[in-house]
């Protein structure tokens, strides 16, 4: 017996920028898995299994700042400050944030919408979001950089 | 064109979708957390001041952090099954079992984590 087919080609199903939207929800979570393999991966060369404790490293995988190892100064031991605040690592929260805003807020007005009938206000709350998302990552960003 | 997504409270608690409906619920309260929590953190980083550090202490307080925990691990934990599932739409046919292993990845590493929040905090 042939298995049915349950899937439909990219033409059947069209592309707008809904199904865009669904796309980029999981893509921007796989590559935000991708980010924090690497800043586990990374904090682990760099002397986190003796210097920082498990709830900090946490903290440092799903965003690496280095507020997130350094603050807890009783806790954690690190040796090389420096290496914890490089280029390297702020291009990395950067890149992090923008995925997590954009994912994050377009998550929220999907939640949203699903209790909204009218629909002049789920319009208003598109463009609304939209703001909300460019407005976030470009503080989250100066954040990054500044603090 | 108007959509209806009319479920009324009563339905909503009445619907028993047990495990799945489950993650469900909980992958949307731990994004709703994530982004209200992490937002206000990314906030009170901006504005510096008096509130901003006052937030933040609220914001890495141990016992916040162990909700800020859950929401997080458990949003990627649930998450990955998602994306697995629906980039790969014949693995749904997985999804109960697929469900009782993120739980069991689930329970040890937020379990890990709250346990190192406590003691840290109890022991010092």
């Amino acid at each position: 017996m042939l298995a049915k087919r349950r899937t439909l080609s990219l033409a059947k199903r069209g592309f707008d920028f809904e199904i865009f939207m669904w796309l980029f929800v999981r893509l921007s979570a796989l590559a935000m898995y991708l980010f924090a393999l690497i800043g586990l991966v990374g904090a682990l060369i760099m002397g986190a299994r003796t210097q920082v404790n498990f709830a900090d490293l946490m903290r440092w995988t799903f965003m690496p700042d280095s507020n997130h190892v350094l603050m807890n100064t009783t806790l954690n031991n690190i040796a090389n400050l420096d290496v914890w605040v490089t280029l390297f690592w702020k291009i990395m929260g950067s890149l992090f944030v923008t995925f997590a805003a954009a994912h994050g807020l377009h998550g929220l007005l999907s939640v949203v919408e699903d209790y909204l009938k009218n629909s002049a206000v789920r319009r208003f709350l598109r463009y609304f979001v939209l703001v909300l998302t460019v407005v976030g990552i470009a503080i989250a960003i100066y954040v990054v950089w500044t603090k | 064109m108007g959509l209806k997504r009319d479920v009324s409270l009563k339905d909503f608690l009445r619907y028993k979708g047990k495990g799945p409906m489950l993650t469900f619920i909980l992958h949307r309260i731990g994004g709703l957390g994530m982004v209200t929590f992490v937002g206000l953190h990314v906030l009170a980083s901006f504005v510096g001041g008096r509130v901003g550090p006052a937030i933040n202490l609220i914001y890495e307080n141990w016992i916040f952090q162990i909700v800020v925990f859950f929401c997080v691990l458990f949003h990627v934990i649930n998450g990955l099954r998602i994306v697995i599932l629906d980039l790969w739409p014949k693995l749904i046919e997985h999804q109960r079992e697929a469900i009782w292993l993120e739980w069991m990845i689930f329970l040890p590493v937020y379990g890990m984590a709250v346990y190192v929040i406590v003691n840290t905090a109890l022991g010092g």
